[in-house]
């Protein structure tokens, strides 16, 4: 049994903001996940830190948001963000009446802009498009989901909250038209957790229908759109550059930490849990990739990867609900809605303005709970951003020099060492390699595993433990999950690289024979 | 969509960079690697090329100073089966390096050969003596960072130029131009009057025009703007004969290597000039074996009856030419010729000078000193001038270059 004030569903951006918010305004809370934290579609976009410069010509409100809480994430998450600037730059395909809209737009959004001449963008990032003409440059910037995540937990346990990954809801409670709690699953232990929560969040995405469902409130319709995105094998810019035209498939190009992750597309999804990659999709991109790379398609393609964003599409929800609906992001308030009282969903909305839906969130919590306290999460940096540096791409390499001779290294491509691999297995005492790969991003360099997860599942079977069968078990899972990023983009570098690995794995170490 | 069909080629650098994408981490250049299997300073080419690479943003702030302790030597660019410029992007990275850190006075001296044999020259006497000497070998240690036992060469008190500038070359219908390099000019103005004679032993008319220093010791201690001026006023000197299709033949296989390719693949100048030069630029083995080839060498040669190991600089192998000194020697009756199988002799140029990098130097030349030192012969044979003179240091064993043999064999 675990008791607590608010309960919010759903660990991703939205769900660990909700739960730091909560946890810092002095709510006891509990996080609870299905999977481990950031698994859904905050874990599976490109790294877009948004300036807000993509929606300055199509919804100027919510430009000025993004670049609002560009701001606040810049403050807060230092660590997760890499500041790289962005570009918007015209190719030849492109409308070329859009850059003067895009101009005005960012002004009126209050976007910092700068018109940057086509010399200019070239000397900055050598590899674009010659054939590009002009551009602008604006404060986009990388960030980190894991991080910002895992970031937000941390700091909601340090203000007492409880986070509940691998734990499965199958029940909200009810009581007289009030919520009052929820049954979890332990995904891995099999084990029931009785929750009881005076309030509950549903943060869940899109999943957010399926939660609203249990709590008797049908009808909450969230249309997974869903985006592929590929990791191209290393920085070809360090800067984000956009297209500069109205958002569509393939326009961007983010470095994000060691790889640049082309993106994205948009398809209705065929359910929430779909992230089946179509080959059009991974062509499309591809094309799209050498209008602004030339050689884009000799480059090396990592892996490639789905995420959905949840779509809010609300029949039910009248005007007076959707009073803090902004085209962003859905604040659904079940009281107003369903006659279901101390239950709100929050879902659709993007990454960077996670914080602020939180923060609306939580407000409308202390409203219906007769509360006033205020928001301090723009504020007070998360735990490891205290120092409010931004991360650096050479932080790994410079932390590796320091120990080159007395530490072993595992993950050559991410460059992780051994004392850092078993310092986060004792951390996050799991057998899942995956949520390993999360937290250091071992195995997701180019050769993808393919040197370093049998070196892992070594340390792992003696950090944890394991018998040998719970640890060749671990070992296959991966090489499984991995397998299903690499398998779409077999091509070129990629598939030599995947001849060698499945050599290693295949013809030495007979994984497929391991019990 | 027709304008992404004509595709643009990306540049040079990117080419550079763009291939690491080509590894696949498998380590073979790692296990080639003279260096890294020398000294744990050195954390191998894979991980300071393609891996490293992938860290380095372009920034102002290079965190990897063990980069440093790559030689240069080129091997690993060589033995990689999937086409990864390891050497070129390392190369790269550290002048990065330098260029941000300031390149340390010892460097600038050292990567200056033209600026030290102009001074040093007239002085020959007293300077060979000065750096003979242990106390001052020990001061200039101490002071600037040159190991007090590398191998640092004997000014020849003369020039080569001086004496290419008396000497009549016969006016034939064959012309060469000869590109001697500095080594040639202030420390062994012999090779280059040896070179002059073998070739007008074969019917050519050699041309020695006033040249200065290739550039590449700049480039291998990282001052690359310097070492583009100096690349392209050789380059400057050379053309007019290269435009007029004579061929440049060189004695130094590292410097004919800047010409020929690392000009535009390390130092990304893409000059008209530098290509020309480049496209026209041989190695004097390279040069004879075609002349060979076309049944065109001299083939008068008298026996040599004598034992001589050799060992063919790992610079060479990035000309893509074999080993073309060993089929030359095969053409002298009753030489018989040893080729030691290692790799490098650890010089690479000046890097072996350095004091904290004279034992590491040392040490990687190891096998190659004891294995010819075994064989206790007259002569050595290497095309490299710093190797030679690591090996003559570390084997006691004198070294010559391949041109020298031929030489003798001529009975010029």
């Amino acid at each position: 049994m675990v008791e607590a004030e608010v309960l919010v569903i759903g660990g991703g951006a939205t769900g660990a903001g909700v739960a730091r918010d909560a946890a810092m305004r002095g709510f006891s809370t509990v996080l609870v996940d299905r999977d481990d934290l950031a698994m859904g579609t905050t874990g599976r976009f490109h790294g877009l830190l948004h300036s807000g410069g993509r929606y300055a010509v199509k919804d100027p409100p919510s430009a000025a948001e993004c670049m609002e809480e560009n701001r606040a994430l810049r403050r807060i998450a230092a660590d997760a963000i890499e500041d790289t600037g962005g570009l918007f730059v015209s190719t030849p395909w492109d409308d070329p009446a859009y850059p003067d809209l895009f101009h005005s737009g960012c002004i009126e959004a209050g976007i910092p802009v700068e018109i940057l001449s086509t010399a200019e963008i070239l000397r900055r990032e050598p590899r674009l498009n010659p054939r590009i003409s002009g551009g602008f440059a604006v404060p986009d910037g990388a960030i980190d989901a894991w991080k910002t995540v895992w970031g937000c937990a941390l700091s909601a346990k340090e203000y007492g909250a409880t986070i509940l990954n691998y734990h499965r809801i199958t029940a909200v409670h009810r009581s007289d038209g009030v919520v009052t709690g929820a049954t979890a699953v332990n995904a891995i232990s099999g084990e029931e957790v009785a929750i009881s929560a005076g309030f509950v969040v549903n943060a869940s995405g899109v999943w957010a229908g399926d939660v609203a469902n249990l709590a008797g409130c049908e009808g909450v319709t969230v249309l997974p759109g869903k985006g592929i995105m590929i990791a191209m094998s290393h920085r070809l810019v360090h800067t984000v550059v956009n297209r500069c035209k109205k958002p569509a498939d393939g326009d961007i190009l983010v470095p994000i930490r060691t790889v640049s992750v082309i993106g994205t597309t948009d398809t209705e999804a065929d359910g929430p849990d779909d992230v089946a990659i179509p080959q059009d999709e991974i062509q499309l991109l591809l094309e799209e990739g050498e209008k602004l790379v030339p050689g884009f398609r000799r480059a090396r393609a990592l892996r490639v990867w789905a995420g959905s964003r949840p779509l809010v599409k609300d029949d039910k929800a009248d005007d007076a609900d959707t009073r803090e609906m902004s085209r962003a992001f859905a604040l659904i308030d079940h009281k107003e809605r369903d006659g279901v009282e101390h239950f709100l969903t929050i879902t659709g909305g993007k990454f960077t303005t996670f914080r602020k839906m939180a923060e609306v969130t939580v407000d409308r919590m202390c409203e219906h709970l007769g509360t006033a306290r205020s928001c301090t999460t723009a504020e007070e940096a998360l735990p490891d951003s205290g120092h409010h540096r931004f991360y650096w791409l050479g932080a790994r390499l410079a932390r590796r020099e320091e120990t080159l001779n007395d530490d072993q290294l595992i993950c050559e491509c991410e460059l992780i060492s051994r004392r850092r691999l078993e310092s986060a297995m004792e951390q996050r005492h799991t057998q899942n390699l995956d949520d390993i790969r999360r937290t250091l991003r071992l195995a997701m360099g180019p050769c993808q595993g393919g040197f370093c997860i049998y070196r892992a599942t070594g340390i792992l079977h003696s950090v944890e433990r394991l018998d040998y069968s719970a640890a060749n078990s671990a070992l296959l899972r991966f090489l499984q999950e991995r397998w299903k990023g690499v398998r779409p983009i077999l091509y070129g570098d990629q598939l030599r690289q995947a001849r060698l690995d499945d050599w290693i794995f295949q013809g030495l170490l007979d994984v497929e024979h391991l019990t | 969509m027709s304008m992404i069909d004509d595709l643009i080629e990306p540049l040079e650098e990117d080419t550079i960079r763009g291939s690491l994408d080509h590894c696949i981490k498998c380590t073979i250049c790692e296990t080639y690697c003279p260096f890294a299997n020398a000294t744990p300073l050195f954390p191998g080419p894979k991980y300071v090329g393609p891996q490293a690479e992938r860290f380095r943003d372009g920034g102002d702030h290079s965190p990897d100073m063990s980069l440093d302790y790559c030689s240069g030597c080129g091997i690993c660019t060589q033995v990689c089966p999937q086409g990864v410029k390891i050497a070129e992007i390392n190369s790269k990275a550290r002048a990065k390096l330098w260029d941000e850190r300031g390149i340390p006075l010892r460097n600038k001296i050292l990567a200056r050969p033209t600026l030290g044999g102009r001074l040093a020259t007239p002085f020959a006497g007293p300077v060979n003596w000065a750096l003979g000497n242990r106390l001052v070998r020990g001061l200039i240690e101490r002071v600037a960072g040159v190991h007090r036992k590398a191998p640092l060469p004997r000014f020849a008190g003369r020039t080569f130029q001086s004496w290419a500038r008396h000497h009549p070359s016969p006016l034939t219908d064959k012309t060469v131009v000869y590109f001697h390099g500095c080594s040639t000019n202030y420390f062994e103005p012999r090779l280059g009057e040896m070179a002059v004679a073998v070739l007008e032993h074969n019917g050519f008319r050699v041309i020695v025009p006033r040249q200065d220093c290739c550039g590449l010791p700049l480039q291998s201690n990282g001052s690359f703007d310097a070492a583009r001026k100096y690349v392209r006023r050789l380059a400057g000197a050379l053309a007019p004969y290269a435009r007029r299709g004579h061929p440049i033949v060189a004695t130094s296989t590292s410097c004919s290597l800047m010409l020929k390719r690392e000009a535009r693949e390390i130092l990304d100048v893409t000059d008209p000039e530098v290509e020309e030069v480049g496209r026209q630029t041989y190695d004097i083995c390279e040069f004879l074996l075609d002349l060979h080839d076309r049944g065109e060498l001299e083939v008068d040669f008298d026996p040599l009856p004598m034992a001589v190991p050799y060992h063919a600089p790992c610079q060479q192998r990035g000309h893509g030419m074999g080993k073309p000194a060993l089929d030359l020697f095969g053409l002298i009756p009753e030489l018989r010729i040893e080729e030691i199988d290692v790799d490098c002799c650890g010089i690479a140029g000046t890097y072996g000078l350095k004091k904290e990098k004279y034992d590491i130097s040392m040490s990687v030349g190891d096998r190659l000193f004891k294995t010819i030192e075994k064989l206790e012969p007259e002569v050595a044979a290497c095309d490299s001038e710093t190797c030679r003179w690591q090996i003559t240091h570390g084997s006691g064993v004198v070294s010559v270059h391949p041109i020298e043999l031929l030489y003798r064999s001529y009975g010029l």
